[in-house]
């Protein structure tokens, strides 16, 4: 069990290496990894800088893993969340759930962002091309996930 | 300890921390600030950027000593109080 927040990029398959390489007991590891989408049909964003509550994520985070682990039979898992400004294209978050079977792994990875996105404190700010900023709304969408773990 | 001020550290994050024009301060409680609820309507006097900050106080969520809370939830020994908009991490 692992949580970090960072500026710092992050390697998908290193950090899946550091966290159950040589382990024989896992069967099934869930990856999920959120990236910047640059533009939509509706914007286009020049930068996305995340701000947290420090001390308060890493504990926030903990506690969703926790969560995860009480509910479903982990062998390993790992959150990463990065912090500063990021650029369209740029990794955001990682996820990742390793079990002895896929249905957990599954299960878990999807329930641990779906905590994430509504419990952990970070907050998006988005930077346009024409240098105006505009703080990312939340999404009922992402309550409504979330929900559906209770 | 309820006849009692004592200090806390509040914080501000995200908008509400533009609005208030602070990312954190040390105040004194006045007696009878009980719960959540009862110290927003308490800054709220306080200024017209905290008027501002909480307009909306449906939608600002709290935090005490890290751990999230409802605006019901009695401030008891919290030390540290975070107000900061819905989060949007992920």
């Amino acid at each position: 069990m692992a949580v970090r927040v960072q500026h710092d990029d992050f390697d998908v398959s290193a950090e899946t290496e550091k966290l159950i390489g040589g382990r024989t007991d896992i069967g099934a590891i869930v990856t999920f990894t959120g990236r910047v989408r640059g533009a939509d049909s509706e914007r286009q964003i020049e930068a996305l800088t995340l701000e947290h509550y420090p001390d308060m994520t890493e504990a926030e985070m903990a506690r969703i893993e926790a969560e995860a682990h009480a509910r479903w039979p982990l062998q390993a898992s790992l959150l990463i969340h990065r912090v500063g400004e990021l650029h369209a294209g740029d990794n955001i978050v990682l996820v990742i759930a390793a079990s002895a079977h896929r249905q957990a792994a599954f299960e878990a990875a999807a329930f641990l962002m779906d905590y994430l996105k509504t419990r952990a404190p970070f907050w998006k700010k988005e930077t346009m091309p024409s240098g105006e900023t505009k703080w990312v709304d939340a999404r009922a969408e992402d309550d409504g996930a979330a929900d559906r773990w209770r | 300890m309820d006849n009692q001020t004592r200090n806390v550290r509040l914080l501000y994050f995200a908008w509400l921390r533009e609005k208030v024009g602070l990312a954190s301060e040390e105040v004194e409680l006045p007696v009878g600030i009980a719960t959540v609820a009862d110290l927003v309507d308490w800054l709220e006097q306080r200024g017209p950027q905290y008027g501002e900050a909480f307009a909306r106080r449906e939608v600002v969520r709290t935090a005490l000593d890290k751990v999230h809370v409802k605006p019901s939830t009695a401030l008891g020994a919290a030390r540290e109080i975070a107000f900061f908009p819905p989060v949007t991490g992920g």
